[in-house]
């Protein structure tokens, strides 16, 4: 069984966020879970209320922008921050039901507002020993 | 980085000469230091830019340059309609309108110094900064539409500012061709409770000291003395502005290929200037335009509230407003000939220099300020546009300090309290919600804002007028 994690990597005005798992659902909640790291640190949103979240997309690739712009979407018209993620993928159809709370400014001190993801540095694949990678560049 | 692929055209120009799919050269202003320090991606997207349809003379990169999405930050490139010329969504970038405006306190640096954390303080609990903060103003769909297509100009009849500040703002404060109608509904929701706001990230508000003069006469006409308090603000059209920016770069990005644009990477996103997407993309970043100079104008009132409570003596009024992030119609001549073209400029200011009928009369002789924002720890930069500027990148010059560090790589080098505590111990009062959002924004993450704007004047983009530090900064 493939590891699953999410990081960051680095992009001189942004924020590259990356997630990689056994499963495109699984690399696709990690790269929410690293989008919400450019935040506020993930494990400190209490994964309290549920958001019903459902994009369908031309390609694998256009289908993490809109996830990820959905996600910065009702983060913004909510006033919430999501620590966690179920995804479920049907071609290029995604339902997902994102958890979280609302902002609190003084316990979880947002460090940077997402403007939106880009199409720059983005890459849906698979690596030689199977994890699936789902990466892009997030405008901060 | 290796410039053995760059051609030194001069001291400060450097070029790169269409190879490829390339249609123009790539035009670099920079010094030596600044070149060999900027990132290979500003070359490649430089390069990228280039070989879009309709690209006219060149794709030029300021001083400040770093790597964007698409375009690079501190890009310039003017398309031309009718060569089949493209308007880009990424060449604008999401912040779309982000800018900086300065305003005359006729106050001295010393009357802020008695007041100053609390000053801070009221500024900070005035102005909504920062992730999730919300303004007070909450306006209807009719509204919206109205400061859509209204801009600062609306926001002023609003009873948000004075009219002696709309001639000086770019495009007067209304931005004309705006079509709230193309701009969708998630956008307008998601601006709902967002007016007024400063936002996050880089975005501020500075009470700041004048500490030096170089041009004696341009600082007259701009107002300004050594030892002067001046206020300057950075945000932009906010949650509207990003949303648009991410509908259109989506929209281009998916159907350039119908509109029978190759894209070498699909973060180019463009479209044809006129076709649909191209002018219903014109049409809604317009709008974003007056959404961000009615921010600014907002923000400014107040300020101007803050003021009048803590300093009542203060007399706030706006030297100029420019903005960074645009793509505007503007007439230039090119190999001796006077075009019409649409001319993007990404983390660039425009820079129009002396006798442009555009800057304001007052003004007009010195040319247009150029408000070039520093960090929280160095200083800021007030330029005037010069006629060398009209020739060499359309009137552009840099916009700021440019990034030199990730995110990422700051917060991992600084402690945010640290950096507070090493401003204060400077006389520089930050107030911020996160510890971690200043880190990120440590002024050791920029490069050298005096090296990027000596390189711009010593490039010709702009002349420098003044020098100005920070006494507060209140930071989204």
């Amino acid at each position: 069984m493939t590891d699953r994690h999410w990081e960051h990597f680095p992009h001189d005005a942004d924020v590259g966020v990356r997630g990689v798992g056994p499963t495109r659902e699984a690399a696709f909640e990690e790269a929410a879970r690293a989008l919400t790291a450019a935040i506020v640190e993930p494990g400190a949103v209490v994964p309290r209320d549920a958001v019903e979240v459902a994009c369908s997309a031309p390609d694998d690739e256009v289908l993490l922008v809109d996830w990820l712009n959905a996600l910065v979407y009702e983060m913004a018209t909510r006033g919430m921050l999501f620590g966690d993620f179920r995804v479920r993928i049907e071609g290029t159809t995604l339902n997902a039901t994102a958890l979280g709370e609302p902002v609190d400014a003084a316990r979880h001190a947002p460090a940077v507002e997402v403007k939106g993801a880009t199409f720059t540095e983005l890459k849906v694949h698979r690596t030689e020993d199977g994890a699936w990678v789902a990466q892009c560049v997030v405008d901060v | 980085m290796d410039i053995s692929g760059l051609t030194r055209t001069s001291e400060f120009q450097w070029e790169i000469p269409p190879t490829g799919a390339m249609r123009v050269p790539v035009v670099i202003f920079a010094d030596e230091t600044l070149i060999r320090d900027m990132d290979a991606k500003v070359f490649e997207q430089a390069a990228n830019v280039a070989a879009l349809p309709g690209i006219v003379k060149a794709s030029f990169a300021m001083p400040d340059a770093h790597w964007g999405y698409g375009f690079p930050i501190g890009g310039v490139a003017a398309f031309d309609a009718d060569e089949g010329g493209v308007v880009s969504a990424g060449g604008v970038g999401f912040d779309i309108s982000c800018g900086v405006r300065t305003l005359l306190t006729g106050l001295a640096a010393e009357d802020i110094e008695a007041v100053k954390s609390e000053l801070a303080d009221a500024l900070f609990r005035t102005i909504p900064a920062g992730v999730g903060s919300t303004g007070k103003i909450a306006l209807s769909p009719e509204e919206m539409d109205a400061m859509l297509a209204g801009g600062a100009a609306w926001a002023v009849e609003k009873g948000w500012g004075e009219a002696a500040d709309l001639p000086r703002i770019e495009e007067r404060g209304c931005m004309a061709g705006a079509r709230p109608d193309c701009v969708s509904d998630r956008a307008k929701k998601r601006q709902k409770k967002e007016m007024g706001t400063l936002g996050s990230g880089n975005h501020y508000l500075e009470v700041q000291r004048v500490t030096r003069l170089y041009d004696e006469d341009g600082a007259a006409a701009f107002g300004l003395a050594v030892g002067d308090a001046v206020i300057s603000i950075h945000c932009g059209s906010r949650g509207l502005g990003h949303q648009i920016g991410t509908e259109y770069l989506r929209r281009m990005a998916v159907s350039a290929a119908d509109a029978g644009i190759r894209l070498p990477e699909r973060e180019l996103a463009c479209a044809p200037i006129t076709s649909e997407a191209g002018q219903s993309y014109l049409g809604a970043m317009r709008a974003a335009i007056n959404c961000a100079l009615a921010n600014r104008q907002i923000v400014t009132h107040l300020a101007r509230q803050v003021f009048a409570e803590v300093l009542p003596g203060a007399h706030l009024s706006l030297l100029y407003d420019v903005s960074h992030n645009t793509c505007k119609v503007e007439d230039h001549e090119v190999d001796g000939v006077r075009r019409r073209l649409f001319v993007h400029r990404k983390g660039a200011t425009r820079a129009f220099g002396p006798g442009h009928p555009d800057i304001p009369e007052s003004l007009r002789e010195t040319g247009q300020p150029v408000l070039i924002g520093g960090t929280m720890g160095t200083a800021s930069y007030i330029l005037s546009g010069t006629a060398e500027s009209m020739t060499h990148a359309f009137g552009s010059a840099c916009h700021g300090a440019g990034r030199a560090m990730s995110r990422h790589q700051a917060a991992k080098r600084w402690r945010g309290r640290t950096v507070i505590d090493d401003l204060a111990g400077r006389g520089i009062v930050l107030r911020s919600r996160s510890e971690r959002g200043v880190a990120e924004e440590a002024p050791g993450a920029y490069k050298d804002v005096d090296a990027v704007v000596d390189a711009t004047e010593d490039a010709g983009l702009a002349r420098k007028v003044a020098r100005l530090e920070p006494l507060i900064c209140i930071k989204g």
